[in-house]
C-alpha cells in the first residue's frame, strides 16, 4: 500500500479501489475507533455526510440492542459505486462492518445488498469473529433509506417508517457501505493518512460515478475537492460539448458543466448542491435539460413508496407539469406552478424522497432557466434553437 | 416548545385536523394537512394546545402526535 502525499487538494487517486490485500485489521475499542473516526473527519458516503462518530456514539449511549447494518442497496439508477466496490474490495466493506459491530457489541451483524447470493463465497471464507446475515435489498429507490434498510433488516418490507425518534437513537446504525471501507482503511493507516487526501474542511476520498457524455463512464476514486474537469478527463474526457452536469445523483443538482468547478460541499452549495452519493453525470449540448429532468422526475416519482399523501400526488403532479413543459405544452404561470409544487412537497413525507426531488427540479429551473424560456415560447434551445412546427409542439 | 407531527405513512388525508386546528392548518390541493406557517410540524403556541390536542385525538388515523421539548 503507497502512502500518498499529495496537497490538500482533491485529486482523482486510488485508495478504496487499490489493488491488493491491506492485511490484518486492527482491534481498536469504541472509544479509540469513535476518536479515529472523529479524527478522520470521516462522512457518511451514502448521500447525507453525516459524520460516522456522531452516529456511533449514538448508538452506543442508546442502551438499546444494538442492530447494526451496512447498506449496499445503492438504489440511486445514476450510482454503480457500491455495486463496484463490493464486487472489487468486499473485504474493506466487512472489515468496516466488523469494527462498528465490535464498538457497539453487536452479537451480529447485516449486509443489505441487491444481490446477496454474490457475496455469500466472500462471507464463508473469513473467519469473521461477529457473524453476518446477508439481507436482500428490493430493486427500488427508497429501498435504501435507512427506515427502511432497518424495517427490511426487521423482516418486513423496504419501506421507509415515520420518525419520532432519530434512527442512531433507538439503537441501529445504518452506514452506506462505502463509509464503512472508508473506516477499515483509517483503522489501518490512521486519521492523518485519510486527511492527507480531500480538503481541510472534506478530508478523505469518495467514489464517483461518471456517466453521460463521457468517453469511458465508470467508477472513480478522489479527494474532495476534485475538479469537475479532472473527473471527467479520468472518465475519457468529454463526449463532445456538455451543457450541465447532474451532480449527487437524482436526489441532487444540475450544475454548469464548469471543468474549474471543485466537487466539495463547500464549492457546490451555492448551486444547492453537494457531492452527495458521488454521482456526476454529463449532460451534451445536443440533449435537452428539460427534457431529461421530466424523465428523471417520472422515475422518481414513480418510485415513491406509496405511503404518504402529498408524496403520492405531489410527485407525479411535478413529473406531469415538467413533461407538458418539456413537450411545448407551455400555459401561463407553468414555471411558477413548479415553484410552488416543490415547495409543497418538502418535509411533507416519512422519508426525504420528496425533498430530494423537489431539489433536483428546482436546480433544473435554475440551470436550464434560458431554456424553460425557449420552451415557452416553442422553441428549444438544444436542439439548435430552431422553431419547431405546429404539428412537433400539439 | 410543543410541535406538531404528522405521521405521514398513517395519515388519510380526509382533513379533519384542519377543521378543528384552523389556526395552524390547512388543507392542501389533495386534502392533506399543511402548515400555514410552511413547517413540517409546526410549532404550537400554548394558547391552542388544547385545540391541538382535540385535533390529536380525534385524528382517525391516530396520524397526529404532540412532541414536546424534542428538538
Ligand atoms: C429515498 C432515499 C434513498 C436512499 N438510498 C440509499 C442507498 O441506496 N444507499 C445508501 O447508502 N444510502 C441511501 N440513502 C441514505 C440513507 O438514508 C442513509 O442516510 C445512509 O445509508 C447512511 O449511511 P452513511 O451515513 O454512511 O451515508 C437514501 C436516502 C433516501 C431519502
Ligand atoms: S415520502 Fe414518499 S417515498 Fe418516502 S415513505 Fe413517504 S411515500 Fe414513500
Ligand atoms: S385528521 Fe389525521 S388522518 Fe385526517 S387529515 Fe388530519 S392527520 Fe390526516
Amino acid at each position: 500500500m503507497t502512502v500518498f502525499a499529495e496537497a490538500h487538494t482533491g485529486a482523482v487517486q486510488r485508495r478504496l479501489l487499490a489493488d491488493g490485500d491491506h492485511g490484518p485489521l486492527p482491534t481498536p475499542d469504541a472509544a479509540q475507533l469513535v476518536g479515529m473516526a472523529r479524527d478522520a473527519g470521516l462522512t457518511g458516503r451514502g448521500g447525507s455526510g453525516f459524520p460516522l462518530w456522531r452516529k456511533l456514539n449514538a448508538v452506543i449511549a442508546s442502551g438499546r440492542p444494538p442492530v447494526i447494518i451496512a447498506n449496499g442497496a445503492e438504489g440511486e439508477p445514476a450510482s454503480g459505486k457500491d455495486k463496484a466496490l463490493l464486487a472489487y474490495q468486499p473485504h474493506l466493506v466487512l472489515d468496516g462492518l466488523q469494527l462498528v459491530a465490535r464498538a457497539a457489541r453487536a452479537s451480529t451483524a447485516h449486509l443489505y445488498v441487491p444481490r446477496p447470493s454474490a457475496l455469500r463465497a466472500v462471507l464463508a471464507a473469513r473467519r469473521d469473529p461477529i457473524p453476518v446475515t446477508l439481507v436482500a435489498a428490493p430493486d427500488a429507490f427508497v429501498s435504501g433509506e435507512e427506515s427502511a434498510v432497518a424495517s427490511a433488516v426487521a423482516g418486513r418490507g423496504a419501506v421507509p417508517a415515520d420518525k419520532l425518534t432519530r434512527l442512531p437513537d433507538t439503537g441501529t446504525l445504518v452506514q452506506n457501505v462505502e463509509t464503512l471501507a472508508h473506516l477499515a482503511m483509517i483503522a489501518r493507516y490512521g486519521a492523518g493518512w485519510f486527511r492527507a487526501a480531500g480538503t481541510y474542511d472534506e478530508p478523505g476520498t469518495f467514489l464517483a460515478t461518471v456517466s453521460g457524455a463521457v468517453a469511458a463512464p465508470g467508477v472513480l476514486e478522489a479527494g474532495y475537492g476534485v475538479t469537475l474537469g479532472s473527473l471527467i478527463a479520468a472518465a475519457g474526457g468529454p463526449a463532445g460539448a456538455l451543457s450541465a452536469v447532474l451532480v449527487g445523483g437524482y436526489h441532487g443538482a444540475w450544475v454548469p458543466a464548469d471543468p474549474e468547478l471543485p466537487i466539495s460541499r463547500a464549492a457546490l452549495a451555492p448551486f444547492g448542491a453537494s457531492p452527495g452519493a458521488g454521482v456526476v453525470m454529463a449532460l451534451p449540448s445536443g440533449a435537452c435539460g428539460l427534457t431529461e429532468n421530466a424523465r428523471i422526475a417520472g422515475c422518481l416519482a414513480g418510485q415513491s413508496a406509496g405511503q404518504c399523501g402529498p408524496c403520492v400526488n405531489g410527485l407525479p403532479r411535478l413529473a406531469a407539469t415538467l413533461a407538458d413543459l418539456a413537450a411545448f405544452r407551455s400555459r401561463p404561470g407553468l414555471p411558477a406552478e413548479v415553484d410552488r409544487l416543490t415547495r409543497l412537497v418538502t418535509g411533507r413525507g416519512a422519508c426525504r424522497h420528496p425533498d430530494g426531488t423537489a431539489r433536483l427540479i428546482a436546480s433544473a429551473m435554475r440551470a436550464f432557466s434560458a431554456d424553460v424560456a425557449a420552451h415557452l415560447s416553442g422553441r428549444c434551445l438544444a436542439t439548435s434553437g430552431r422553431f419547431l412546427t405546429t404539428e412537433a409542439r400539439a | 416548545m410543543t410541535r406538531l407531527h404528522i405521521d405521514w405513512t398513517a395519515c388519510d388525508g380526509r382533513g379533519l385536523c384542519a377543521e378543528l386546528l384552523p389556526e395552524l392548518l390547512a388543507e392542501d390541493d389533495w386534502g392533506f394537512p399543511i402548515a400555514r406557517d410552511g413547517s413540517p410540524s409546526p410549532a404550537v403556541p400554548g394558547p391552542l394546545e388544547p385545540a391541538a390536542q382535540r385535533a390529536v385525538d380525534r385524528c382517525p388515523a391516530l396520524a397526529l402526535r404532540l412532541l414536546r421539548d424534542t428538538r
